[in-house]
C-alpha cells in the first residue's frame, strides 16, 4: 500500500514524479520484484541467483511461497499431533477439521463420487494452499502468491495432470480418449467433436489458471487505484470517499479469497469426476 | 495517438457491461426462486455464488487482455 514517511506534500510530489505513464506504480506493487518492500521502513533486497542461464533469483513471491508452505506444514502438523491425543478435536483442530469435512462432503464427494479418496489429498492441498495464499495477501506489506501467473499455471497444470492420469488409470489410455466422445454421435460430426474435446481438455485448466490469477490481481489493483486517487487528485477531500470505497472493496476481496479457493477446488473435482466417470 | 489505451478502456467497459448483465440476470432468477421456495434458499445461494464466480471468471479474461493492451501499448 502506498504510505509515505516524508511530509505529505513531498509524498505527493514523489508520487507525481514516479507516476510515469500514470499507472506504473500500481503494477509495481502488484507484480513480482527482487526486493521486499516495507514502505516507511525500507526495503530488503533479495539475492539474484542463476542456474545454467535460468534466472532462479529469490523474489518476493518466492519468499511468500515459502512462508505459505511453512504455515501449511505447521498447521497440519499441529492438527495431526492433536489427533494423537484425542480423536475429539478441540480449538484450532476443530476449525481445520470443519473445513476439511466441508471440502470432503460438499465439494469432493458429490463431484467425484466413487473412488474420491485417491484425489482427496491433492484437492485438500490445493484448497488450503489457495486459501492461505489469498488470505495472507490481504495483510499489509505482504504479496499475494496466487496473483503470480506462474503459480496459478502450476496449480492448473497439477489439476490437468490429476484429471488425465486419473482418467487414464481408470479407463486405460485408449478407453479414456474414446470415452471423451459422447455415445450416439453421428459419424459426420466426429472430426469436429474430436477437435472440440481435445481443445476442451486444455481450455478447462487454462480457465482455472486465468480465473484465479485475474481475481487476485484485479482486487489488489482496484484497492491501489482507489487509494491512488488521493494522490492523483492531489487533494485530501477525496480521502474519506476513497478510503470508504477501498474498505468496501477490501471486504469484498476477503469474500473473493474464500470463494476462489472454493471454486478452484470444486472445478478441479468436477473435472476429475468427469474424467473418471465418463458416462455423459 | 495511443489507440492501445483507448482500446483497453473500451474493452474493459464492454466486458463489465457483459458481466453486470449476466450476474444481474442470475441474481434475479436466484432471488425469484428463493422467494418461491424459501426452504431451498441454501442450495440456491450456493449455486448462485458458484455461477457468479464463473461468469466473473469470463469477464476477467477480457480484463486481462485489456491490461496487457494498456501495459504493452
Amino acid at each position: 500500500m502506498f504510505f509515505s514517511s516524508d511530509s505529505s506534500y513531498a509524498a505527493v510530489q514523489d508520487t507525481v514524479k514516479h507516476s510515469g505513464s500514470g499507472g506504473d506504480w500500481i503494477l509495481h506493487h502488484v507484480m513480482d520484484g527482487n526486493y521486499l518492500d516495507f514502505p516507511p521502513l525500507g526495503k530488503i533486497y533479495l539475492p539474484h541467483l542463476q542456474l545454467f542461464g535460468l534466472d532462479i533469483s529469490i523474489t518476493r513471491h518466492v519468499v511468500f511461497l515459502w512462508i505459505v508452505a511453512a504455515l501449511l506444514i505447521l498447521t497440519f502438523i499441529i492438527v495431526s499431533k492433536s489427533y494423537k491425543k484425542s480423536l475429539i478435536p478441540h480449538g484450532f483442530t476443530n476449525l481445520i477439521e470443519t473445513i476439511v469435512v466441508f471440502v470432503r462432503d460438499e465439494i469432493v464427494k458429490p463431484s467425484i463420487g466413487h473412488g474420491y479418496e485417491k484425489f482427496l489429498p491433492y484437492l485438500l492441498t490445493a484448497f488450503f494452499f489457495i486459501l492461505f495464499s489469498n488470505l495472507i495477501g490481504l495483510i499489509p506489506w505482504t504479496a499475494t502468491v496466487t496473483s503470480n501467473i506462474a503459480v496459478t499455471a502450476s496449480l492448473a497444470g497439477l489439476t490437468f495432470f490429476a484429471t488425465q492420469i486419473g482418467g487414464i488409470i481408470h479407463h486405460g489410455p485408449i478407453g479414456y480418449f474414446k470415452g471423451l466422445i459422447p455415445p450416439g454421435m453421428p459419424v459426420a460430426l466426429l472430426p469436429l467433436i474430436i477437435v472440440v474435446e481435445i481443445f476442451g481438455l486444455f481450455t478447462k485448466p487454462f480457465a482455472l489458471c486465468i480465473r484465479l490469477f485475474a481475481n487476485m490481481t484485479a482486487g489488489h489493483v482496484v484497492i491501489l487505484s482507489l487509494i491512488g486517487l488521493i494522490f492523483i487528485m492531489k487533494t485530501y477531500f477525496i480521502a474519506p470517499v476513497s478510503i470508504g470505497f477501498a474498505l468496501f472493496i477490501y471486504l469484498l476481496e476477503l469474500l473473493v479469497a474464500l470463494i476462489q479457493a472454493y471454486i478452484f477446488t470444486m472445478l478441479s473435482s468436477l473435472f476429475i469426476g468427469m474424467a473418471i466417470h465418463q458416462d455423459h | 495517438m495511443d489507440l492501445g489505451f483507448l482500446g483497453a478502456g473500451i474493452g474493459a467497459g464492454i466486458a463489465v457491461i457483459g458481466a453486470g448483465l449476466g450476474i444481474g440476470k442470475l441474481a434475479s432468477s436466484a432471488l425469484e426462486a428463493m422467494g418461491r421456495q424459501p426452504e431451498a434458499a441454501g442450495p440456491i445461494r450456493t449455486a448462485m455464488i458458484i455461477a457468479a464466480a464463473l461468469i466473473e471468471g469470463v469477464a476477467f479474461f477480457a480484463l486481462v487482455v485489456c491490461i496487457l493492451l494498456a501495459v504493452k501499448a
